[in-house]
């Protein structure tokens, strides 16, 4: 198993290589002539439909983003330990079902509360 | 090009064999080298072949005729595609992070190659690994394509660009749950985590056992790839071209590569735990896999063709409010399902859970179009906010 991993790991990192090499061509074509390298002032400016960019780009984002994101947290977590429920639920038997059933259940009342709230509205 | 792996005679052929049990080739080395070029290789033509079925396809579905000149039929298009891009100049906007904005592209197209580590492409245990915690690598390896969206994003200091690369993680943060649960369907009724034990397990294709999850799971997936009409972080009539407004040349050739590459890698993980894999008759398996994504893929830009684009706020209560309760009822009902009913015959499950699913999709989106969206109903009285109250009969 663990050598599998280290094979993947391995597998990843060729494509990794693989992948930037086409970013190296390009960079390689630029160095023989082959692509045009001129950067102007206006060339390299922010595009934006035409528009003088205002200000900084890094800015304090919309709250409404995070709110998701807290809900994704909580989910995605209970969503993957119920993948070792999952895989040995025949061995667990009905036993397992009903302690997956109170997992939900749990998991569904804070997710009603969400809905009631209106997080779950994009404001 | 290394010799193609034999399939000696199905899974436990291999697995008895004492030395190294997952690895058809015997020596590790050659079975690296041997998997990682026909890995790359399958993805890379099938990124192709999309590319070309999808500008043709879509061309036919819009009345036109689509890339026809290079090559016949147009099918070198892509290769005349990459030779320009190539030749393009590399602009890289002054104000921008320029390490992020240089390694945005890789990071968004390395996953989508990586997934063809565990998916099974030439029969039984033919494959890379076949990992035993298979699909959580899946889940684990192609979220990680967002990353390189937002660092896109963020780091092409461009206000639109920034927009689309928030945009783009809150729905694929939005639409992993409601996958993940579909997918656990699928696990529940092989016992697996491992693709290949996932498509063995297949006597009767999963579609027909778990519809429900399957439309679910087409569902996300699309709005995972970003296709239409999920496609909302490419919005050109609000965002510009969304995270790649500022990327040119080989650099945006990387990100359209990337959107090709994750179709693929979805419609090849969908074709292996919905439709039965390299699974059917008379064909080798590789071709049937292929085919099967290709009818996939297809169902997807005929998608993308019909439908406009939705809108933030649909998109986002469709995948909180539609898919994630629907996924979890469904894993409920499979759970039952699993423990109770005789495995011997599995066949009339089929058309139980058939009724299943559409009385469930048809119980959703009634309740959906009343209460779940902008649309609230008082007493008999249907309020559109911002719009006039209109009277409805009940």
């Amino acid at each position: 198993m663990l050598t599998q991993f280290g094979q993947i790991a391995l597998f990843i990192l060729v494509i990794v290589l693989f992948i930037s090499a086409l970013p190296i061509a390009a960079f390689i074509f630029r160095l023989i002539g082959l692509a045009p390298h001129k950067p102007t002032q206006v060339k390299t400016s922010t595009y934006e439909s035409g528009m003088e960019t205002v200000g900084k780009s890094w800015i304090q984002f919309n709250v409404r983003y995070y709110t998701y994101a807290l809900i994704f947290v909580a989910l995605d977590v209970t969503a993957i330990l119920l993948y070792t429920w999952a895989v040995d639920l025949k061995s667990l038997g009905a036993a397992g079902l009903g302690v997956a059933l109170v997992f939900i259940a749990i998991l569904a009342v804070g997710y009603l509360y969400t809905w009631k709230k209106k997080f779950l509205e994009w404001k | 090009m290394a010799p193609l792996p034999q399939n000696p005679g199905g899974h436990s052929a291999v697995l008895q064999q004492a030395l190294p049990p997952d690895w058809p080739l015997g020596n590790p080395w050659l079975h690296f080298i041997t998997f990682t070029i026909i890995a790359i290789a399958f993805g890379m033509l099938m990124i192709i072949a999309f590319i070309y079925v999808e500008r043709r396809g879509v061309a036919r579905f819009q009345i036109r005729l689509g890339p026809n000149r290079a090559g016949p039929e147009g099918l070198f298009q892509a290769f005349a595609d990459l030779i320009k891009l190539l030749l393009k100049e590399d602009i890289v906007p002054a104000r921008a992070d320029k390490l992020v904005h240089l390694m945005a592209p890789i990071i968004a197209t390395v996953p989508a190659l990586a997934i063809f580590a565990v998916v099974p492409i030439f029969g039984n245990g033919a494959l890379f690994a076949d990992l035993n915690v298979g699909l959580l690598y899946v889940v684990g390896i192609s979220s990680i394509g967002v990353v390189g969206v937002f660092m896109a994003g963020w780091g092409s200091s461009n206000k639109y660009a920034l927009i689309s690369a928030m945009r783009g993680v809150a729905q694929m943060v939005s639409y992993e749950i409601p996958l993940v649960l579909a997918a656990l369907g699928v696990v529940l009724f092989a016992g697996s985590l491992s693709l290949n034990t996932i498509v063995d397990q297949q006597g009767i294709p999963y579609l027909l056992l778990q519809p429900l999850a399957a439309v679910i799971y087409f569902l996300a997936m699309s709005a995972e790839t970003n296709r239409s009409p999920f496609d909302l972080l490419e919005a050109e009539s609000e965002i510009i071209a969304g995270y790649h407004t500022e990327y040119s040349g080989m650099k945006f050739a990387l990100f359209y590569v990337a959107e090709y590459g994750h179709a693929v890698a979805a419609s090849a993980l969908f074709s292996t735990f919905f439709l039965g894999g390299w699974k059917g008759p008379f064909l080798p398996p590789v071709l049937w896999l292929m085919i099967k994504m290709l009818v996939v893929f297809f169902v997807g830009f005929w998608v993308r063709a019909t439908l406009p684009r939705l809108r933030v706020d649909q998109l986002m209560g469709f995948a909180w409010k539609g898919l994630l309760p629907l996924a979890v009822i469904n894993l409920v009902i499979t759970a039952i399902e699993v423990l109770f009913w005789p495995t011997q015959s599995m066949w009339p499950l089929v058309p139980v859970n058939i009724v299943i699913a559409v009385i469930l999709v048809l119980l959703w989106s009634r309740i959906f179009t009343l209460g779940g969206g902008k649309i609230e109903v008082k007493q008999g009285r249907v309020e559109v906010k911002g719009a006039k109250t209109v009277e409805v009969k009940v």
